[in-house]
């Protein structure tokens, strides 16, 4: 599966990165979410799917492919 | 638009705020909302009807929804008491504004509270608790905790990242105190003038010489897209302090409350303090001290739950119940820090706390270091006869007295 993000809606509230440190990152400037993985698979998608469903501003999203 | 009073409703709404009558369990009136297969009304001191949401996936679904909006100057805005829409004078700093103009402004501060951020400010919080628990075990026997611990940290560190100079702490603190622990309306509102008066000289005094804290930075900045201009600055600077500081002060308390009448629990946090952000979570799940600000007011009509929100209706969040919402968090009466889901104990979508690491972080540093520290710390009273705010805007102790 893929990460996707909507840039825009980003708070920088930093839940990505708790729930999924291996997969997100932050912008030290304005707390917006970096993507560092963003082809998931296996043992990842868990984090990705709990990263997806805390984040309070429905930023990222998972798709097929 | 819908009037909100005039909607009709069956059964009778119930009375807003919900009284907490035990600390522990959820309070009846919470039980009864979250019973009830659809959000429903409930009826705020105002006299006005709002809708109130109370299951997880509903307060989330209703709070990740910007057709809803957190301008409280907008009509149909629950407030609790129409008087207290604020003057057009007063800055509503990121509190009242709406996406795409709060994004912006949000994401000018945002960079101050990531959990990287956070952790550099760590070791201040460590020194500022250790000189606190140092003056706790010199003073007297038995002391208030929350007067004498989880009061004064809070404070400091919000000194810490505003940049308050050390000479003004003194007065930063005392005044604050006078300003939590009001008797009568004339001195509230003589401290938050005083307080006003003190915070726009200290953004005056740092747009001057910029120094590197959260102020100055922002100081600095000035004329970025978001970035506060002198008044938003000062409003900003003032509602930092209202919100981080007794929001932690109350966790802080109850924490120790429920922790200090369990001693295994306690013990094996302290033989593994690896385990304390879980318990920190939980703590926070368990007690959701704050929900008031998850109040919105619909901008066009949006279904929730099995009901329509009328546009220029309100809508509350009602956290308290969806933090023990049994389809999210099995037994959720049980306090568990095993749960792995993180609750809605901050709110949630584009207003969700800006605090939230620095103050689990707080919650973190101050809990483990004066259950480490004072291992023979036990509560002076009963639970029983401890004083409550139990209708308050916070939900927290007034009081803890332990000994040691
Ligand atoms: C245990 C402590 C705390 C709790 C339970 C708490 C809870 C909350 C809640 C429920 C919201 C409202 C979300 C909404 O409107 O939907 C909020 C917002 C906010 N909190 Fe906290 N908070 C805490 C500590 C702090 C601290 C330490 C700070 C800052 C130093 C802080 C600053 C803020 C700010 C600025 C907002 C408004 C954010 C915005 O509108 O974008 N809070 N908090
Ligand atoms: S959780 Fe959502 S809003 Fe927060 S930084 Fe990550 S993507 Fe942005």
């Amino acid at each position: 599966m893929r990460i996707r993000t909507d840039p825009e809606r980003c708070i920088g509230a930093g839940r990505c990165f708790l729930a999924a440190p291996e997969l997100f990152d932050q912008n030290d400037h304005d707390g917006t979410v970096v993507v560092l993985v963003d082809q998931v698979t296996g043992d990842a998608l868990e984090g990705a799917r709990a990263a997806v469903d805390d984040c309070p501003t429905r930023t990222l999203s998972l798709t097929e492919g | 638009m819908a009037d909100p009073s005039e909607m009709t409703e069956h059964p009778e709404p119930l009375s807003y705020p919900i009284r907490r009558t035990c600390p522990y369990a959820l309070p009846d009136g919470y039980r009864e909302l979250l019973d009830r297969p659809t959000p429903s009304r409930i009826k705020l001191p105002s006299g006005k009807l709002a809708w109130a949401t109370t299951r997880y996936e509903d307060v989330k679904a209703m709070l990740g929804d910007n057709r809803f909006s957190s301008d409280l100057r907008r009509p149909g805005y629950p407030l609790m008491m129409d008087h207290q829409v604020p003057p057009p004078e007063f800055s509503t700093s990121l509190v009242g504004m709406d996406p795409p103009d709060h994004t912006l402004a949000r994401r000018a501060v945002a960079g101050d509270f990531t959990p990287r951020s956070i952790n550099r400010l760590r070791p201040r919080i460590q020194e500022i608790t250790d000189e606190y628990v140092d003056r706790l075990l010199a003073g007297p026997r038995p002391a208030d905790l929350i007067d004498a611990f989880a009061n004064p940290v809070p404070l400091l560190v919000i000194c810490e990242l505003l940049g308050v100079p050390f000479a003004d702490r003194e007065f930063f603190l005392r005044t604050s105190y006078i300003l939590m622990n009001a008797g009568t309306p004339e001195a509230g509102a003589h401290a938050t003038a005083e307080l006003m008066g003190y915070m726009d000289e200290l953004v005056t005094s740092k747009e001057r010489v910029p120094t590197d804290d959260l102020l100055g930075r922002l100081a600095a900045r000035r004329g970025e897209p978001g970035v506060p201009d002198h008044r938003d600055l000062v409003g900003m600077a003032f509602m930092l302090l209202m919100a981080g500081h007794e929001t932690i002060a109350n966790v802080v308390g109850l924490s120790a409350m429920l922790l200090l009448e369990r001693p295994e629990l306690r013990r094996s946090l302290t033989a593994d303090p690896s385990r304390w952000p879980a318990a920190v979570d939980e703590l926070l799940r368990y007690f959701t001290i704050a929900e008031i600000a998850n109040s919105r007011v619909a901008l066009e009509d949006v279904e929730i739950g099995g009901v329509t929100i009328a546009a220029g209706e309100g809508v509350l969040g009602l956290t308290v119940a969806a933090n023990r919402d049994p389809k999210r968090f099995p037994d959720p009466d049980a306090f568990d820090i095993e749960r792995v889901d993180r609750s809605l104990a901050f709110g949630f979508g584009a207003h969700q706390c800006l605090g939230q690491h620095l103050a689990r972080t707080e919650l973190e540093v101050t809990l483990a270091t004066l259950f480490a520290r004072v291992p023979e710390l036990r509560l002076a009273e009963p639970v029983d006869a401890l004083r409550f705010k139990e209708y308050h805007v916070n939900y927290g102790l007034h009081t803890l007295p332990v000994t040691w």
